[in-house]
């Protein structure tokens, strides 16, 4: 257990939970599961932000996060109300059953 | 490692001490409620169980224990289990940054009557009632019961929508004070304008206060907003399927809210711990006041209308009086002075909010769901940010 | 001690990533993501970013997955029904290609990065409420105002999009 605590581990923790991110966003096939994976990538991005104003010292890192944090809110609010839309003419939250755009 | 044993020590009775105490208040508020509520719908609360009935909240807890906690059959059983849990422990939690008094020496030991200061000390309690949302959605979802469901679902739209009226209604102090401790705000507090009015906040932002103390009735589901747990409306709503312990967790987790929301309160606009007028005058007033009650304790246990009163209330009397003996004794003892002083008007404080939230459940009716809203959106929410706007405009003009 | 409570919220992040991917019901991927959130939100308090824990929490945590939640109450998402017919070597052979590219990217990341001192707790006294406000003010006031029109048309559209046509 070392003193302190290397930055390279938080980078990793924030490479594992964006490689989650991705997994889950190919994986899955309901739509409001594959829109948390994509919070769950932004959050990953805001560990490595934050990280990176710890190592130079600066708040600018904090900023940006904070914007993250806004954009994330505003998409989240816009993506359900068009979630809600495609359940109200579709009947069906799989994507695999919302192709009608296809061929 | 000394240090740090030391600290962990000292937190360790703290939080021994502090839990005690709030978990004995939780049920004797219990107590205080439907004794209050019974008289102002002119009867008597509880009477029988102990000396007017003051082991009440000991019966009741001895009932919730025994009772058979049934779990219905088609639930979700680990979300069922898991709501009571998360809304009582987030209840608990914001006690944690709460002050009650000044730093105080005790022997060697040289300390803050608080758990742990932060200096984000008012964003964690926010941050604390926004998650402590969804104790109660998951219980009403998880019941598999569409009473359940539209109960749980209303009552965290109104407690969400309801959190913006309270945050900018915080911001407006916190403007003022320029910190986001609570040691620091209650130490902006201190002094007097004029010699003897009090520098509380409550006295610049009255429509601050007017907007929190509203705010947090409709936060902590209070009468008159307290349509999704109505019983003539929605079979209890979110817990209409708990029983026993569960039942009990909810409840606490709601008393615990309206302790929280109303200590916050006296931190952020009445001044914590600080006394309303200036230091000597002020340490007389919890002896007159308690040497008052006791008097007229005896008093009216020399002519008692009920039987049983003319034994309970001379000993009321008297323990009133043995406590304005003891806060005649800390004058003289620096230390017991100022646990006791601070205790004093912090609870004293707290305790005639809590009395408020009480009045309040006995004597209006309560609002329709979308009257309730209504007034989040259009009605509290700009009154809000027009007091908050005027807040800055007066600190930007003033400041240097 | 700082090691120790890292590893402890990194375990418990991961898990509950983990956790959102297998899960088939939506309102325990919704927990996960919660769980996650507040895990990372201990880890930004111990890279001095107090601010943005506590925004983390009432923001991200205590509104954007409320509103999630409620989307799900509401249009009653149940768990997903069937299986794919996804053969069981390419899943697992999918599930180790992951984890050894996850290694490798973690090796990399650890080999690539300069030498600096580590993660002192205390260390970054800068996250407080009010350095970001004042750069957010002063320096970022443009991406400031920005956002919050962003965010009226965030409102301007989800209620248009979820009202009912009369």
């Amino acid at each position: 257990m070392p003193a302190t605590v290397p930055i390279s581990w938080y980078l990793i923790l924030s490479a594992i939970l964006f490689g989650l991110g991705v997994a889950g966003f190919i994986y899955r096939r309901n739509i409001i599961t594959v829109f948390m994976s994509i919070e769950l990538m932004l959050n990953a991005v805001n560990l490595t932000f934050i990280t990176f104003s710890y190592t130079l010292k600066k708040v600018d890192g904090h900023i940006f996060s904070f914007f993250v944090m806004v954009v994330a809110a505003a998409e989240a609010a816009v993506g359900l109300a068009i979630i809600l839309t495609v359940f109200k003419n579709r009947q069906t939250l799989m994507i695999d059953d919302i192709s009608s755009m296809k061929y | 490692m000394n240090f740090l044993q030391n600290f962990l020590l000292l937190s360790l009775i703290k939080a021994a001490v502090i839990a005690f105490v709030l978990l004995t208040t939780l049920a004797y508020l219990q107590w205080i409620e439907r004794k209050v509520i019974g008289h102002i719908q002119l009867r008597i609360g509880p009477y029988r169980v102990g000396p007017h009935g003051l082991l009440q909240p000991l019966a009741d807890v001895v009932k919730l224990i025994t009772k058979e906690g049934v779990m219905p059959s088609h639930v979700n059983r680990f979300f069922y289990l898991l709501a009571p849990f998360i809304a009582v422990v987030l209840a608990l939690i914001s006690i944690a940054v709460i002050p009650f008094g000044p730093q105080i020496t005790i022997g060697p030991v040289t300390t803050w009557m608080q758990l742990t200061d932060l200096n984000i000390g008012i964003l964690f309690v926010l941050a604390i009632s926004s998650v402590g949302v969804y104790g109660v959605a998951l219980g009403g979802w998880a019941s598999n019961n569409k009473y359940s469901l539209l109960g749980g679902l209303r009552s965290s739209a109104q407690m969400i929508s309801y959190e913006l009226p309270l945050a900018l209604a915080i911001a407006a102090p916190l403007l003022l004070a320029n910190t986001l401790s609570f040691r620091e705000m209650v130490g902006y507090q201190s002094g007097y304008w004029l010699g003897f009015i009090p520098r509380w906040n409550v006295f610049p932002e009255i429509v601050g206060f007017a907007i929190f103390v509203i705010a947090g009735f409709a936060e902590t589901n209070r009468v008159p907003f307290d349509l999704p747990e109505a019983e003539n409306e929605l079979v209890a709503g979110f817990h209409t399927e708990y029983s026993s312990m569960s039942f009990a967790a909810f409840f606490m987790a709601e008393y615990a809210n309206m302790v929280t929301v109303t200590a916050v309160a006296t931190l952020l606009f009445l001044g914590g711990w600080q006394p309303p007028f200036p230091e000597p005058y002020s340490n007389f007033i919890p002896i007159i006041i308690f040497v008052f009650g006791g008097l007229i304790a005896v008093f009216h246990g020399l002519h008692p209308a009920r039987h049983m009163d003319k034994f309970t209330l001379p000993a009321t009397g008297l323990v009133f009086l043995g406590i304005a003996a003891l806060f005649g004794v800390s004058l003289f003892v620096p230390v017991l002075k100022t646990i006791l002083m601070a205790l004093f008007w912090f609870c004293g404080k707290v305790g005639i909010l809590l009395f408020l939230f009480i009045w309040v459940r006995g004597t209006l009716p309560r609002f329709r769901y979308d009257q309730l809203m209504r007034f989040a959106w259009i009605v509290l929410f700009p009154l809000a940010i027009v007091n908050l706007l005027a807040t800055g405009l007066v600190v930007a003009l003033t400041s240097k | 001690m700082t090691a120790l409570i890292f590893l402890i919220f990194a375990a418990i992040a991961v898990f509950c990533g983990i956790s959102l991917v297998a899960q088939t019901h939506p309102i325990a991927s919704a927990l996960s993501l919660i769980g996650v959130m507040g895990s990372l939100a201990i880890i930004y308090l111990q890279l001095g970013g107090e601010f943005i824990a506590m925004a983390q929490m009432i923001v991200y945590a205590g509104a954007i997955m409320v509103l999630f939640v409620f989307v799900i109450m509401l249009l009653n998402a149940g768990a997903e029904a069937t299986t794919r017919q996804i053969p069981i070597l390419s899943r697992y052979l999918g599930m180790l290609l992951l984890v050894v590219f996850l290694g490798l990217i973690s090796f990399i990341i650890q080999a690539m990065l300069p030498k600096t001192e580590g993660v002192v707790f205390g260390a970054f006294q800068g996250g407080t409420a009010a350095a970001i406000g004042r750069k957010l003010f002063t320096v970022y006031l443009l991406p400031f105002e920005v956002t919050s029109v962003l965010i009226l048309i965030a409102i301007l559209g989800a209620i248009v999009l979820a009202r009912r046509e009369v």
